[in-house]
């Protein structure tokens, strides 16, 4: 790749055809170039050799599967990705086409709406773990009081605690997605809605003939990028259910910290490694199609 | 003209339908924060929309320390803004430099250095972490705050450096071109052609970074653990230690601690969003 870009581009040649060849700015490029690139090295490039090193053993791999909290996580993680992150991205899609109706109200309203998205995660998070308390939250000091029955035990049950964990995470990454795809309505030229208009489309017509062919690769690569950043989502599981009750609503990203703290590393990293194979064709999309 | 016909306000019925519950699904985890936050103890579990008796009393204990969990409370607001600053600096002085080499200089292998961030960009950063926390123990950076501002800077600047390249790619290359017949050295227009230029997507990169880092929570727990150097989310997440924690004052230390970079957020917005939405939406 270095010699392919040395190479002159006859097509590119400009007033200053010699530029890349004269040595001050390819001097100044690689001082510039190279604060970073000691960071790869240091903070990424031998972390992840390291943890590779440190995953080398089979053993670890038998007692990973083994395990069935690691079995559990995974099939949670999966749950929270398929689920979760498709159940985010209808919404976003949704609710871009309702922030783009020209109403003040609508403006004042997306301004709020950002607030989830713009407040860190620990005091949001923890305010939600409280209302969902089964004896003083918020939520069921009303159920008790509009029906005289007990509410549900929220985060005892790990079904429900789960649901609320993806509950979480949308609450708090939903106004990004949104905002992204409102940018993405805002792009597409307006003459197509008027012809279409013109041509007598219904809503549903211009939405499945217009918006949604403009929209279909940003809303893939939005999809796909959500679900590798949720891969990572550590806050959402563990400042709510910390993992429980019994370990059953761990995601790999808890899970690998929960390792870590039992001093069990080779699992940790091994938990990873067994991961990679679903992880990588991801990376490998988004890369292709960013790039550019 | 004189009335709205029947079909303008079943449209306005419909979209109130959909904001109502939207507005209160948004602000509610925020307004429980906030009540918490003005309520007395005794008060705060009662499930009233409005407190009967509200008090600033919770702040007070705060500002003045006065609780086990709350003794560093100014330490690690200022931790926290250290970090923060600090990161949000030195991001925006690497990924300037790099971005600049690579789209304007087109510095050898600037292609590679790219493509690297870029995949960097895609480690979910709960998989870096447990390596990230055993090479800095072998670095011996842990309980330093160099660690978390390291580790910091090495998540913010792969997207810094995307969304600067991306930006810079679009100034045409006549620029450059007029700067280089006048004689400027690449220092020169770095810091009078591009800089100037690149300036809102300068202020969208550095509030980001700095965002990033007074976020964070997972990072900063897993490199620093001393009381007297970890950052403020570190000692909030500490209260959940005790079955008995005093929810009262952990939300309002919460809600101080959320100010801050909402403020930034609403001062910024205008920058932020455009500055970090523009590249995805290319993609």
């Amino acid at each position: 790749m270095v010699s392919t870009l040395t190479l002159p581009e006859s097509g590119a040649v400009r007033a200053v055809p010699a530029r890349r060849w004269l040595t001050p700015w390819q001097t100044w490029g690689s001082i510039l170039i190279v604060p970073y690139i000691i960071i790869l090295i240091l903070f990424v490039v031998y972390p992840v050799a390291y943890g590779f090193w440190i995953a080398r053993h089979p053993h670890s791999y038998v007692e990973l599967f083994d395990d069935p909290i690691f079995a559990r996580s995974a099939v949670n993680t999966l749950v929270f990705l398929v689920i979760g992150i498709n159940i985010k991205m209808v919404m976003a899609l949704l609710l871009s086409g309702f922030f783009i109706q020209a109403r003040t109200w609508i403006k004042w309203l997306s301004v709020l709406f950002i607030l989830p998205w713009a407040v860190p995660s620990i005091p949001t998070i923890l305010s939600l773990r409280f209302m969902l308390n089964p004896e003083w939250g918020v939520i069921n000091t009303l159920i008790f009081r509009i029906t005289g029955e007990d509410g549900p035990n929220w985060l005892n049950n790990p079904t429900i605690a789960l649901s609320m964990a993806i509950a979480v995470h949308i609450w708090k990454s939903l106004p990004f997605w949104t905002l992204i795809l409102i940018a993405g309505r805002l792009a597409i030229p307006h003459d197509l809605y008027e012809s279409a208009s013109v041509d007598g489309a219904t809503k549903f017509q211009k939405f499945k003939y217009v918006t949604w062919p403009s929209l279909r690769t940003l809303y893939l690569t939005s999809t796909i990028l959500s679900m590798i950043w949720t891969l990572g989502d550590f806050n959402s599981v563990y400042l709510l259910t910390g993992g429980g009750p019994a370990d059953l609503t761990h995601v790999l990203a808890t899970l690998g910290i929960r390792y870590l703290r039992l001093d069990q590393v080779d699992m940790s990293m091994a938990a990873i490694v067994v991961a990679l194979p679903f992880v990588l064709p991801l990376v490998f999309f988004l890369m292709k199609r960013l790039s550019k | 003209m004189k009335r709205p016909s029947l079909g303008a306000i079943t449209t306005e019925a419909k979209l109130l339908l959909i904001g109502i519950p939207l507005a209160i699904w948004t602000l509610l985890p925020i307004y429980h924060l906030f009540l918490f936050a003005i309520s007395p103890k005794e008060s705060a579990f009662s499930g009233k929309l409005w407190p009967d008796h509200p008090t600033l009393h919770n702040f007070v204990v705060v500002f003045k320390q006065e609780h086990y969990y709350l003794h560093h409370f100014w330490l690690q607001l200022w931790n926290s803004l250290l970090i923060a600053v600090v990161t949000g600096a030195l991001t925006l002085l690497i990924a300037t430099g790099a971005a600049f080499a690579i789209s304007r200089l087109k510095v050898r292998g600037g292609r590679v250095v790219m493509n690297l961030a870029l995949l960097t960009y895609f480690i979910p950063a709960a998989f870096l972490a447990v390596p990230m926390y055993r090479t800095m123990g072998l670095y011996g950076l842990l309980n330093n705050q160099w660690a978390l501002i390291l580790a910091m800077v090495t998540i913010a600047a792969p997207y810094a450096i995307w969304v600067l390249k991306q930006s810079s790619d679009q100034l045409p290359v006549e620029l450059d071109e007029a700067a280089i017949m006048d004689g400027a050295s690449p220092m020169q227009l770095l810091w009078f052609v591009y800089v100037p230029l690149m300036a809102p997507a300068l202020v969208a990169i550095g509030t980001y970074a700095l965002l990033l880092a007074w976020n964070e929570y997972l990072y900063a727990f897993l490199l620093l653990s001393k009381d007297t150097t970890v950052t403020l989310p570190v000692g909030l997440g500490n209260f959940l230690a005790a079955d008995d924690s005093p929810w009262e004052l952990l939300m309002t230390t919460g809600l101080i601690y959320a100010l801050p970079p909402a403020a930034i957020y609403y001062v910024f917005r205008r920058y932020m969003v455009s500055g970090l939405t523009q590249g995805a939406v290319k993609g």
